[in-house]
């Protein structure tokens, strides 16, 4: 187990190592560059931020010596769009927002999903079925730029409960919205996914012993079918969380929390190389951990599996 | 009573009486309205500064922020004319090359410090110098420094540039050509003061909260990227006695009308009215939906080179364009915030403008819709003649996109133009107008300075936003004269006939800026249309 972990640390290695020359290609073969400006900027001025920020010389030395500075100082060198910050400032700021959000709206979906998921299932064509599929079909079609002017709307303009935006810290009231607004996608997903795997494993040979056996209905849902059952939402849940704590550029541009998501659109559009390179390679190197993580939980639930 | 119980007593009146003395105090001292107890103003903007070292920074939003926290030589007041800020004023030398100003002694830093000759030395040489790198460098080269632009292409030593501090109250600034607006540009940040002693120590932190050492009416207290920005009043400024508003609060809200929403709830101040919407705004908060001219404009540029469609080539074709554009649809029904057709390139308002009437904007659309057609017809073109088709290209937003659909169908109906729209995201977009791949291409300008040459300029052929790729001696040689002259508003109104008669560039709208402003909120500068506005200036009334 310890040398799957090992083997697997180390090919990440190489995959981030592409991600990083696909991502350069990708950028450099975009039109435009960081400071390209409704008013062109006069050749001199040009040449001394281009040489300021290494942008005069061969693609492939920026590449290495962006690289270079990556592993050996943890340095992914100056926003080119926001003069008085670093890459790392940026990440150091807008991913702690980030992860908050994004973590809470994990437990949510999970809680609630999970839930509403086998609920439905276990009650399956009753009323308490069609509920729970309706509110989890609303749910996956009601898309955030929707959803989230509404809640503003709601629980802002006319409730006047809690403020339209921002962080400010993180203090609760802040949090709420874009935790509801984030999680509602991914709780349908998991709910649809859990619906449909516990109907499979509530079918099966083994439950239907348990049942003749004369177990009572809780024992056989938490003992026996939920393990089998989780598999399938195990392998979206990885993904997933990765996609929640990387953020969301729906959230952030609509709640204004400042998380990381937003700066990741935005560097793009500003063709802000080293933002873009920065959070580029911070959610490539999440999504292989998780990725991992979740492959050693799928062992921990089906002993079929051993690595 | 006990004693205990008359002191409570005694304490409790006292305390009443101070709180109703307070109150009595918080009204204003000119006007005598009575001041709301908590002076704060929040105001959203759209993105998140790129700087607010003024040295390096490049945007409207940045400059608002700078203009709290620094102050530059001169201010602009309420309508946008000069007045003192450090300096107390000017002296110009007989051969318009040398400004000497004097400087306030009173003015201090917000650690104390005086704010000295050498400051704008420092600050000024740092801006144009190739180490700092600046994109706003080229501001030092337009105020035609000597020696600027020689400093910032690095054949020159920093120091080399044209300006000197005799002594700590005098700034000597040297010009290679004579500059009748110079004095407005000290209103801009980018010739603002810095304190060395503060860049020295924190490097490329030194802009961070806590660091940070100003010589404006506020200090900065917090900053979040892509989230708020907080300043609150500085009792080291020298005028510190006449500011009223306490705190400001700076809040990135990137989608408008979420913004709107969190200012009806209460959230906001001030936000910008999203397109179309200003109408309805206006009808239900009369006292805050607010529409004033601001100086931009907004215009088509025509591609020129042989890159472009060979019929655009001809000045008939362009004048039947220009003509078939029925402008009050557009500001009224499209746009409807207030906006001013456009028959010049020079937006209406600019100071000392006199508006030239174009033969053009003095007929009905109909009258203009038949000239189009009749000078269609005569180039060989329309119903009769050759089928055109023009490509608009525009930068990626709901806006640009409505208005070239408008022009569109305008060309079609009247000129039988088919016409197909392209948007690219706004680096692409750039680069492609700037290389010459369009045919049509959306194009706004914001003046630097109130003066018509900021508009003019474009259309020279050296100008760097000449996207038309539009080049006539005559006007290039108007433009010059029009530098050095006493009096260049004939000259200008010459350029603005070649640009009518030509049309490089189709103008189309004068922006205006649309606004929902809490009525609360005093001594907005409406009149000023660059918009430089000062939190110092303005204050909240109890409601």
């Amino acid at each position: 187990m310890y040398s799957y972990i090992l083997r697997r640390l180390l090919v990440a290695i190489p995959t981030i190592l592409v991600l990083i020359v696909l991502s350069f290609a990708l950028m450099f073969a975009a039109p435009g560059g960081p400071f390209n400006a409704e008013r062109p900027l006069p050749p001199d001025v040009m040449a001394n931020i281009q040489a300021r920020y290494g942008l005069d010389q061969p693609y492939w030395k920026q590449m290495f010596d962006y690289t270079w500075k990556v592993v050996t100082q943890f340095d992914f060198g100056p926003s080119f769009k926001y003069r008085d910050r670093s890459v790392n400032d940026i990440i150091a700021q807008g991913f702690p927002v980030t992860l908050v959000y994004g973590s809470w709206a994990f437990v949510v979906a999970v809680t609630f999903g999970l839930g509403l998921g086998i609920l439905a299932a276990i009650r399956q064509n009753t009323w308490l079925d069609y509920l729970a599929v309706g509110v989890a079909i609303g749910a996956q079609v009601l898309p955030g730029f929707v959803l989230a002017p509404i809640l503003v709307l709601v629980f802002t303009y006319w409730l006047d409960l809690l403020p339209g935006g921002g962080w400010n810290g993180g203090q609760w009231q802040y949090v709420i919205m874009p935790v509801i607004a984030l999680s509602t996608g991914y709780l349908a997903s998991i709910a649809r996914i859990m619906r449909s795997s516990m109907l499979e494993v509530m079918n099966s040979g083994f439950i239907r012993t348990a049942r003749a056996k004369g177990l009572p209905m809780r024992r056989i849902i938490w003992r026996h079918a939920m393990k089998p059952a989780l598999l399938p939402v195990l392998s979206y849940l990885g993904p997933a969380f990765v996609g929640m704590i990387t953020g969301s550029v729906v959230i952030d541009v609509y709640f204004s929390t400042g998380g990381i998501g937003q700066f990741f659109v935005n560097s793009a559009f500003h063709r802000d190389y080293s933002v873009i390179m920065g959070i580029t390679i911070l959610v490539g190197v999440l999504t292989i951990l998780f990725n991992l993580v979740v492959d050693l939980l799928y062992a921990w639930i089906d002993p079929k599996i051993r690595y | 009573m006990s004693i205990k119980a008359t002191l409570l007593a005694g304490a409790a009146t006292a305390l009443a009486l101070w709180a109703g003395f307070a109150a009595a105090q918080a009204t204003h001292p000119v006007t005598g309205e009575a001041l709301a107890a908590d002076q704060t103003f929040t105001y959203r903007i759209l993105d998140d500064f790129p700087s607010i070292d003024p040295g390096v920074a490049e945007d409207v939003s940045g400059g608002e922020v700078i203009r709290d926290l620094f102050e530059g030589l001169m201010n602009q007041d309420a309508e946008g004319n000069l007045e003192p800020g450090v300096a107390t004023g000017y002296t110009l030398s007989d051969d318009k090359l040398t400004y000497t100003f004097t400087l306030r002694p009173e003015a201090k830093w917000s650690n104390g410090e005086q704010v000295v000759a050498g400051d704008f030395v420092y600050a000024w040489r740092r801006a144009a110098s190739p180490e700092l790198a600046s994109p706003y460098s080229w501001f030092i080269e337009l105020m035609s420094i000597e020696n600027a632009s020689a400093v910032i292409a690095g054949e020159m030593p920093v120091d080399a540039l044209g300006v000197s501090a005799p002594d700590d109250l005098t700034l000597v600034v040297k010009l290679t050509t004579p500059l009748p607006y110079f004095p407005q540009m000290t209103t801009h940040f980018t010739t603002f003061p810095v304190l060395e002693s503060n860049v020295t120590e924190f490097g490329d932190e030194w802009t961070a909260p806590g660091n940070m050492i100003g010589n404006g009416a506020y200090t900065l207290t917090e900053r979040v990227s892509q989230e708020r920005l907080v300043r609150v009043r500085n009792p080291m400024y020298w005028d510190n006695a006449n500011t009223i508003i306490e705190t400001v609060v700076t809040l990135v809200i990137n989608d408008e009308n979420q913004a709107l929403t969190r200012y009806l709830a209460g959230e906001l101040d001030r936000t910008e009215i999203p397109s179309g919407q200003y109408p309805r705004l206006l009808a239900e908060y009369p006292t805050e939906a607010l529409s004033f001219p601001v100086l931009c404009s907004y215009y088509y540029n025509v591609n020129l080179t042989e890159t472009g469609p060979a019929a655009l080539q001809d000045v008939r074709v362009r004048q039947a364009l220009s003509m078939a554009i029925d402008r009050d649809i557009i500001v009224n029904n499209v746009l409807a915030g207030g906006q001013v057709p456009a028959y010049t390139l020079t937006h209406w308002a600019t100071a000392g403008w006199e508006v030239p009437v174009p033969a053009a904007a003095a007929m009905t659309q109909e009258e203009r819709n038949a000239a189009a057609q009749a000078l269609m017809a005569e180039a060989g073109f329309g119903p009769d003649g050759e089928a055109l088709t023009f490509e608009i290209l525009y930068n990626t937003s709901e806006a640009h996109q409505q208005l070239a659909t408008a022009i569109g169908q305008m060309w079609k109906t009247t000129l039988g133009v088919e016409v197909t729209l392209a948007n690219q995201e706004w680096q692409t977009f750039l680069d492609a107008r700037g290389s010459q791949q369009f045919e049509l291409a959306r194009a706004g300008w914001c003046g630097d300075y109130n003066e018509p040459s900021t508009f003019l300029d474009i259309v020279t052929t050296a100008s760097g936003y000449n996207d038309s790729k539009y080049s006539n001696p005559e006007l290039d040689a108007l433009m010059a004269e029009a530098k050095t002259s006493e009096n260049p508003m004939p000259l200008y109104l010459q350029a603005e006939a070649i640009i009518d008669d030509q049309l490089p560039i189709i103008p189309v709208y004068h922006y205006a800026s649309v606004y929902m402003l809490n009525d609360a909120i005093k001594d907005w500068p409406i009149n000023n249309v660059q918009q430089n506005w000062y939190s110092r200036d303005i204050y909240k009334v109890a409601e």
